[in-house]
Formats: structure tokens, sequence, C-alpha cells
């Protein structure tokens, strides 16, 4: 048995091992290692297309990350203890929202901004006659406004946990003693639920990070980090792709361990074992 | 009256943010389903059921999303089990927690750099020449349909070992023992008590990894090589290729559909084997 675990484990991270191996090979094939070397790595960073690529995606996972984190606990907050007819349309919106696969999501929101861009589009040219019009297009605003729909849906279940095993009296102590609901919620909810959001905020920026499926469609002119690399393998295998993926690799890895280690720390409940 | 006011200030922008970003790009999707194609691409509106008498001119991608995705839960199942009963029943406490969390990460890395590795390792210069220079003879093993289903179970088997393992380790270990105490041999206990009791778990883990599979891209995008393709395939063609979104749109709500059906048919399921649903999101 425990023999068979091990297998598994060699099987889900033997091909990760591989290719961080191979980044540092001196040769370019796969078939043999020729010797150590780095230079993959500065042939991936001081290619324009891959710096760029790179800067696009840490902005969008920024900013998605930073929006669903705010946005997704006060959802979470007011939503603590509701129950009726809006929890059950919150509760459906989310399990929506996690359980319709990207590739749909993508597409219905690469339409649907298209056709309303289509719409505003010729308003703003009316409203502004000297043909300096904005003109909405498919790029940062949809790329960020997509990814932020997926990791407000994570903060909120996340927080949920938190919220369901924390203890109301706490909160109640701190009004009985006269302090105003904002400091309550300063002095009280935030410290006991900042793990939580931290974790969650994490766990988006690495969602964001590592989408291809939904930034495909919404990204336009744009060009993330995985798409690249998604296009760059259609072309053949490099060994600065093995470079490139180490890199998101590692970054991803820092950043989930770091989600895991917050959320598994602090007052332990059911849900969040699953989690 | 102040606390209802903030309530809703509170939910607002995530609010909005749900109805523009996820409920009206879904209406839109099901009324481009009914339109028609342009003739330079996107779509007309219309009302016709045009598009959905069309789905069999994509008929080979269907057949294969729903051959590959089934055949892949089982495989995940098969090989995620043994792990979870080990994980829950046989592993030191002291180091569950990480071996659990060993087991989460690799769901949250990049699954394009991890379907890339597996290419890396199946194409040309990896495997099939170890193969051929031990002297067993040339193999293909990149673009098949065994690639995918390598790139399938690797994907997606921590979604189904976690489930698995939450309802092994709820069970109550001492129905084992008085199992045992009854004098059933080990295998006996192990199918009149653990597997039927874990049952609602390997449901719960199926209909996660089946309905992910079904919208799968990426992993017969790149280790399928264009023989081997999903639904995904279809519509990522339909979308950024041929530009006929009111097709796209049809074949992205039947694919709902068939989602949806799966999920009724688990929750009808669920309710029979009378287990409690486990809320278990993966994270």
């Amino acid at each position: 048995m425990r023999l068979y675990a091990f297998a598994v484990y060699l099987f889900l991270y033997l091909p990760i091992a591989v290719i961080a191996i191979f980044s540092f090979n001196a040769g370019r094939h796969a078939s043999q290692f020729t010797g150590f070397s780095v230079q993959w790595y500065g042939k991936a960073l001081s290619n324009p297309f891959v710096t760029e690529a790179l800067w696009t995606s840490f902005i969008v996972a920024l900013t998605s990350a930073l929006i669903a984190s705010v946005f997704g606990t006060m959802a979470a907050l007011a939503l603590q203890g509701m129950k009726g007819r809006v929890r059950v349309v919150a509760d459906a919106l989310i399990y929506v929202a996690v359980m319709v696969p990207g590739i749909v999501i993508g597409i219905a929101t690469l339409i649907a901004l298209v056709t309303l861009f289509g719409w505003i589009n010729p308003l703003l040219a009316l409203l502004a006659p000297e043909g300096q019009a904005p003109q909405l297009s498919m790029g940062y605003g949809s790329l960020i406004a997509a990814h932020a729909l997926f990791s407000m849906s994570l903060v909120i279940i996340i927080l949920r946990a938190r919220l369901a095993g924390m203890d109301r009296s706490l909160m109640e102590a701190s009004a009985d003693l006269y302090a105003s609901p904002f400091a309550t919620f300063r002095q009280v909810t935030l410290p006991l639920i900042f793990p939580g959001i931290l974790a969650g905020f994490l766990l988006s920026f690495t969602f964001s990070f590592d989408d291809f499926i939904i930034a495909f469609f919404v990204a336009g002119s744009e060009t993330t980090l995985p798409i690249y690399v998604f296009s760059s393998i259609r072309r053949g295998v490099t060994p600065e792709i093995n470079a490139i993926g180490t890199m998101v690799l590692v970054v991803s890895l820092l950043l989930l361990v770091a989600a895991q280690v917050i959320l598994r720390r602090g007052p332990k409940k059911e849900g969040a074992d699953a989690a | 009256m102040q606390r209802r006011l903030s309530t809703w200030l509170l939910l607002a922008p995530a609010g909005l943010w749900f109805a523009v970003m996820l409920v009206l790009p879904l209406c839109f999707v099901v009324v481009f389903s009914f339109g028609e194609r342009a003739a330079a691409g996107g779509y007309v509106p219309a009302f016709t059921f045009a598009q959905y008498a069309n789905l069999p001119a994509r008929a080979a991608a269907f057949k294969n999303t729903l051959m590959l995705a089934p055949l892949g839960t089982i495989l995940s199942l098969l090989i995620a089990y043994p792990l979870a009963y080990f994980l829950a029943m046989q592993a030191d406490p002291k180091w569950r927690t990480l071996l659990l969390i060993l087991v989460i990460v690799p769901f949250w890395t990049s699954i394009l750099i991890r379907s890339y590795a597996w290419i890396f390792i199946l194409g040309g210069q990896g495997l099939p020449a170890v193969i051929d220079w031990l002297g067993f003879g040339q193999v293909r093993l990149i673009n098949t349909p065994f690639a995918v289903l390598t790139g399938i179970v690797y994907g997606y088997l921590p979604l189904m070992v976690l489930p698995v393992y939450v309802s092994l380790e709820r069970l109550d270990k001492r129905l084992l023992e008085a199992s045992a105490d009854l004098g059933a041999p080990p295998l006996r206990s192990f199918l009149q008590v653990t597997l039927p009791l874990s049952l609602p778990g390997v449901a719960t883990g199926c209909m996660l990894v089946f309905i992910l599979l079904m919208g799968e891209f990426l992993i017969p995008a790149m280790l399928g090589g264009g023989k081997v393709f999903f639904i995904g395939n279809a519509l990522v063609d339909l979308f950024l290729q041929s530009r006929n979104w009111a097709f796209g749109a049809a074949v992205a709500v039947t694919l709902v559909v068939i989602m949806l059906v799966t999920v009724s048919l688990y929750m009808w399921l669920m309710r029979r084997m009378g287990g409690v649903r486990d809320d278990v999101a993966l994270m």
C-alpha cells in the first residue's frame, strides 16, 4: 500500500521534475542531458515577447485577485447567516461560476462583450464627436473582469467556511461593549478572517496567472504568459519553454504552499479539511 | 433597517459582477444558439433551430468526448481509490496533512505546463527513444488516445482523491472492528462495509471529474495532436477559426445540457444513497 502511494506521488511529480531538470540542460534535445547550464533562462528572460506576456499576466492576476478579495469578502460578510431567496440565488450563482467549464465561460464572455461593445461604441462616438471617443475592446479589462468572476467565487467559498467556524459570541460581546459595527469589524471580524482573505487572494492570483482557456477567448490583442507558451509549443518543443514552465511552476507552487499553510493554521473546522 | 441597507451595499459589487459577467453572457449564448451565421462570420439575429439540427456535423467530437471522458473518469477512480484509502486508513496522521497537500497542489498549478511535460516525455525524443534504445522497436505515443488518457488521469487525479478520501476518513472505524469481531475476513469487511460507505465520495469524485472533462480543451489539443479532439476543441475551432458563432453557441448549450443532466443524475443518486452531499471545494 505504501509502495503504491509512493508510485502515485512519483506519477504526480515526475513530469514536473523532468521539465525542471531539462530546463538546465545545456543541449537542445530532450533525449540526452549534455551538461548543466542556465542559458535557457537567460534566453527566455531576454525575449521581449516573454517579458511582455509575463508583465500582462502579472498585472491581470494582481488586479483580478485584489478585486475578487475585496468584493468577495464583502459578499461573504453579507451572506453570513442569511437565509431565504437571496441566499439560494447567491449559492446557485457561485456554484454555476465554479462548475461551468472555463471554455463555456470564455465563449459566453467573448460574445457578450463583443456584442455589448458593438452597441456602446457608436454611442460613445456620438458623445464625443471630434473622433476622440474611447473605443471599448477586448483586452486588459475583459481579462481582469472574467478572472475576477471565478476568483470572487473562490474567495466567497473559502470565507464562508471561515465565518461559519467563527465564534459569533465574540462579535456580540464587542457590540455589547458599545463598539460601533465598523469597530467590531476592524478589531474582531477582520483579524479572524484575514488568513482566509489572504489565502483566497493567493489562490486567485495563481488561478489567473495559470489560466489559459478563459484568457484565450477574452484576451483580445493582449498575450498572457500561458497564451504565449501555448502558441510556442505549437511551433515546437524548445528548452526555452522548459525554463518558462519551471519558473511558472515554482511561482505557483510557492503561492499554493503559502495558501495551504495559512488555511490550515488557526481554528480548525469541518469544511477546511476538504478545502 | 440600517442593517438591511448595509447588507445590500456589501452585496452590490459582487452581485453586479455576477450579473454582467456570468448571467448576461450565459443568456447571450442561449440567444445566439437560435440565431444564424453572418456571411463574414459572426452572428445574425434569428429564431431558428437550424444550428441544433446541424449538431451531427460535429458528431465525432461528441463521440470522442462521450467515450474518453467516462473512460478517463473510471481510470482516475481506479488509481485514486487505493491512494485515498491509504491516506485515510493507513497513513501516519503526522504526515497526513502534508501528503494531502501534495495531492492537491498539482491540481492548482498550470495544466498547460503539466500537459506540456507529457509532450516532452511522450514525444519522439522522450520515452519512445528510450524504448527504441532498449530494443523494443519503434512506438508512437504522442497524438494517440493513450496520450490523451494519460494527460487526463494525470490532470484530474487530485480531484478524484479528495472526495473519496473525505468519505473514507469520516467512516466510523468501529464498524470495521465490529465486522472483524464477527469473523469477517478483511476483504469481506472491505467489500461489505468500507466500499458501500465510501460510495458517496466515489460518486462526487466521478461527477466532478466527468463534468470538468466534458469541457476539456487543452489536454486533447496538446496530446491528441488534432487526431483526438473533444467538444472543447470543436468550440475553439468554431469561435476562433471559422467564426460560426451561432453554431458554436448551439454546441456550447448542448455541452452544458449534458453536464446538467449528469449533475441531476448525481443529485438523484445521492438522495437515493441517503448520503449527505459533501461540499468539496478543491482549494
